[in-house]
């Protein structure tokens, strides 16, 4: 085993351990990034012409991005739960919580399909307009920050997490916590491009 | 960068050599190959040279060592973030030699010119690999520094050096990602055909743009120089911190005014963050954001000017030891000096309107990383040899590179300030020898290129050197300097994966040399 300290428990003095500090910091860098392009977002919407934003997003479909929203919120809530199960050392429950958060994200993507796919069938792509330009811009990216996350997730629900598991139950319930924030901050993205995108 | 001035000196006519490269042109080099070396002559050195060589090289190397940790945090994500250096790496040379060429739309890549140039997607790729590199490797950084001190290394006893490389660490996590970002734009304009920094109306080489337009290519500024600006403290802080240590090694004295430097550049990191726009004084973003920019462009000049005052201070009454790592570690003081002064006039903006893209933007900006970062490498290099290899550089062969190398530096950028003034401007690819007003300050090319070239034979007793060096017999020997940081206390070489040989316990702040009522003149920091 390596010798670096504090992989698992806590530094007395900043009461982190390694992997919650690294991922705190990769979330805020993350937030820049989507900072980044939410601010894009609004300067490109204040040099357009009036109105363009908003006849290009009402032809989005709100209904199936409502449907993604919940789905993803749920995600959220079983990927806690997971977690919560592997803390009072229940595996078969955590299995099946980390397997509905797995199927939820397939679920988004599957959804996500049909709302491209449709788009492309009505001859709208991203080069149809800035507003969609930026629209398939934002949500693509997020759909890699889903689709990264669910390997990872996968990773674990895999017999590697079993094996992780036996040897020691702390260190897969460290990994699921990181990861479990790293989730959540994605379904927080998606919290903020829904209003802004489709709703807005 | 040679050719570069060459074409300078003696345009439009053959390149010797090297002409071979352009040989469609009968070995004369043609503007675009000129925008071609000048985009990836910046490219390079930030992104492929110093940013890795300060933070990836430097920090990563000695971070843990000044702690007395065994290694890096996360190990895996520091080989993820070699590896993704690597990629882009290979990415941004390949370019050259694919058939488009590599990028020509400056290291700023400016858009739209940016959109419809060949080159640029490789670029853009490349620094997607790139930033990602920096991005890993910045957090892992920070996470070592924050949880793996060694026990007693309390966070106002951290050398100098740590504190330079955790800032630095904190601007590349915070100001890279709005970069990835523009450049996921720009990616898109260039393959998805969207229009996000295409202005409506546009004309191309004579030709009607066929995009949606309503873009802005002004967002592109204000997304590059929001990483730009605190890249350029990234540049220089580790420069600043390798200065530091060496200064307070040499003159046997603890830093002057310790915590007011940590403080001082805690401050300059966070102001970082909101001068950007002074680089866009000329775009007509408005008086409102001029002023506003102007200001805090003022402000920030003041941590600088307290950290070279600090440094000024610490040599007072110090019994210096002229030494090759002091020498160019003394020289950095006045050449960072002339470089940030240059840039008050840049951040006035009623001065900035004639200063603008002209040499003396290129002098000034020069000045901070050549004869400054690069100086502080050699410097670190020359002064942590001896703890990589256990075997120290030849100090004569040392002396023969700093001397050559500080009179032709100047040599290559001092006139640069000279023609600037005259209004010359940047980046043309015949030095600006259609221009009326640039005929009386040419003649000064040729004297910067022969510098340059006499810059370039001064690096040989260098390269000498290390090799001569690395072919002698180790000494080992653990501290050749007396210093007191942490990682003078571990085995030169340091042992694979835990560095030390022993427990690390920290008892001192980082300076303690010429404590009274000790019998040396220094009091390590790990020893009781
Ligand atoms: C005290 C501090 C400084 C001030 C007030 C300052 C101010 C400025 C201003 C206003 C400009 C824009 C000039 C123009 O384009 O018209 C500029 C350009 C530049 N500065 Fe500084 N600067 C300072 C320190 C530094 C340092 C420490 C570095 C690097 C290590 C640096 C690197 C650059 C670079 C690379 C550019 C040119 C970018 C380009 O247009 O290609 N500056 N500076
Ligand atoms: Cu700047």
């Amino acid at each position: 085993m390596s010798s670096i300290p504090y992989i698992l428990e806590e530094r007395p003095d900043t009461g982190l351990n390694n992997s919650r500090l690294g991922i705190w910091i990769f979330i805020a860098s993350e937030i820049m990034l989507f900072g980044g392009l939410f601010s894009a977002y609004v300067f490109l919407r204040f040099a357009a012409p009036e109105g363009d934003f908003d006849y290009w997003g009402s032809k989005l479909n709100v209904p199936m991005a409502t449907f993604n929203t919940l789905m993803l919120i749920t995600s959220s809530v079983t990927m806690i739960m997971s977690w919560a199960s592997l803390r009072m050392k229940q595996f078969d429950k955590y299995k099946m919580y980390l397997g509905l958060t797995i199927l939820c994200g397939l679920g988004f993507l599957v959804v996500k399909y049909i709302e491209y796919t449709s788009k492309f069938h009505h001859g709208i792509f991203p080069s149809s307009s800035t507003f969609m330009g930026i629209y398939f811009t934002l949500t693509g990216l997020h759909v890699l920050h889903i689709l990264g996350g669910l390997l990872v997730l996968i990773y674990f629900w895999s017999p590697v997490g079993k094996r992780m598991y036996d040897e020691d139950p702390n260190l897969l319930a460290n990994r699921i916590e990181v990861t479990g924030l790293y989730w959540h901050f994605v379904d927080l993205v998606w919290i903020f491009l829904f209003p802004i995108l489709y709703l807005l | 960068m040679m050719v570069m001035r060459y074409q300078l000196a003696y345009p439009e006519t053959p390149i010797p050599i090297v002409g071979w490269f352009f040989a469609e042109s009968g070995g004369i080099m043609l503007p675009e190959n000129y925008n071609t070396l000048g985009a990836m002559h910046g490219t390079i050195m930030i992104f492929l040279g110093v940013v890795p060589l300060a933070v990836g090289a430097f920090g990563n190397y000695l971070v843990p060592l000044q702690i007395g940790a065994p290694d890096m945090a996360f190990p895996k994500l520091n080989a993820s973030s070699y590896w993704s250096y690597f990629i882009g790496g290979v990415i941004m040379l390949a370019s050259f030699f694919t058939p488009e060429g590599a990028a020509r739309s400056g290291w700023t890549s400016y858009p739209p010119l940016s959109i419809f140039e060949s080159g640029q997607t490789m670029w853009l790729c490349g620094m997607i690999f790139l930033i990602t590199s920096s991005l890993l490797g910045s957090m892992n950084i920070i996470v070592t520094i924050v949880q793996l001190r060694a026990p007693g290394l309390t966070w106002f006893k951290l050398p100098f050096f740590i504190w330079t490389q955790l800032i630095t660490s904190f601007l590349l996590v915070l100001a890279f990602p709005p970069l990835e970002a523009a450049s996921i734009l720009q990616l898109m304009d260039r393959v998805a055909g969207t229009s996000f920094f295409l202005p409506s109306g546009l004309v191309y080489a004579g030709n009607a743009v066929e995009a949606y337009g309503s873009g802005s290519p002004l967002l592109w500024q204000h997304l590059f120089w929001f990483l730009a600006h605190p890249e350029v403290y990234v540049l220089i802080l580790p420069a600043i911190g390798i200065v530091g240590e060496i200064i307070a090694n040499n003159t046997r004295k603890p830093l002057w005014g310790y915590k007011s430097m940590i403080y001082a550049i805690s401050f300059l990191g966070f102001m970082s963050f909101i001068v950007w726009a002074h680089h866009m004084f000329l775009t007509g973003m408005g008086q409102t954001m001029s002023a506003f920019f102007q200001l805090t462009t003022m402000i920030i000049s003041i941590p600088s000017v307290v950290v070279l005052t600090a440094f000024f201070l610490s040599l007072w009454g110090g019994s210096i030891r002229f030494n090759t790592p002091m020498l160019f570690a003394l020289s950095f003081l006045p050449m960072f000096g002339i470089g940030g002064l240059t840039g008050l006039p840049l951040g006035v903006a009623a001065s900035d309107i004639f200063l603008h893209d002209t040499y003396y933007v290129i002098g000034h900006f020069h000045y901070v990383v050549a004869p400054g970062t690069l100086f502080a490498l050699f410097a670190g290099i020359y002064y942590w040899f001896p703890k990589v290899t256990g075997k120290k550089l030849h100090e004569g062969l040392g002396k023969l590179h700093f001397w050559p190398s500080l009179l032709f530096m100047n040599g290559v950028f001092m006139p640069m300030f000279i023609q600037g003034l005259a209004g010359l401007s940047r980046r043309m690819y015949d030095g600006g020898t259609q221009y009326a007003h640039a005929s009386d300050i040419l003649q000064w090319n040729e004297f910067m290129t022969i510098s340059a070239f006499c810059l370039g034979a001064a690096q040989i007793p260098f390269i000498l050197n290390i090799f001569m060096t690395l072919a002698s017999k180790a000494t080992g020997e653990r501290n050749p300097w007396d210093s007191t940081t942490i990682e003078w206390s571990s085995p030169s070489p340091p042992l694979p994966h835990v560095n030390f040989d022993e427990e690390v316990h920290v008892y001192h702040g980082p300076y303690e040399y010429s404590v009274p009522g000790k019998d040396k003149d220094f009091c390590p920091q790990t020893v009781k």
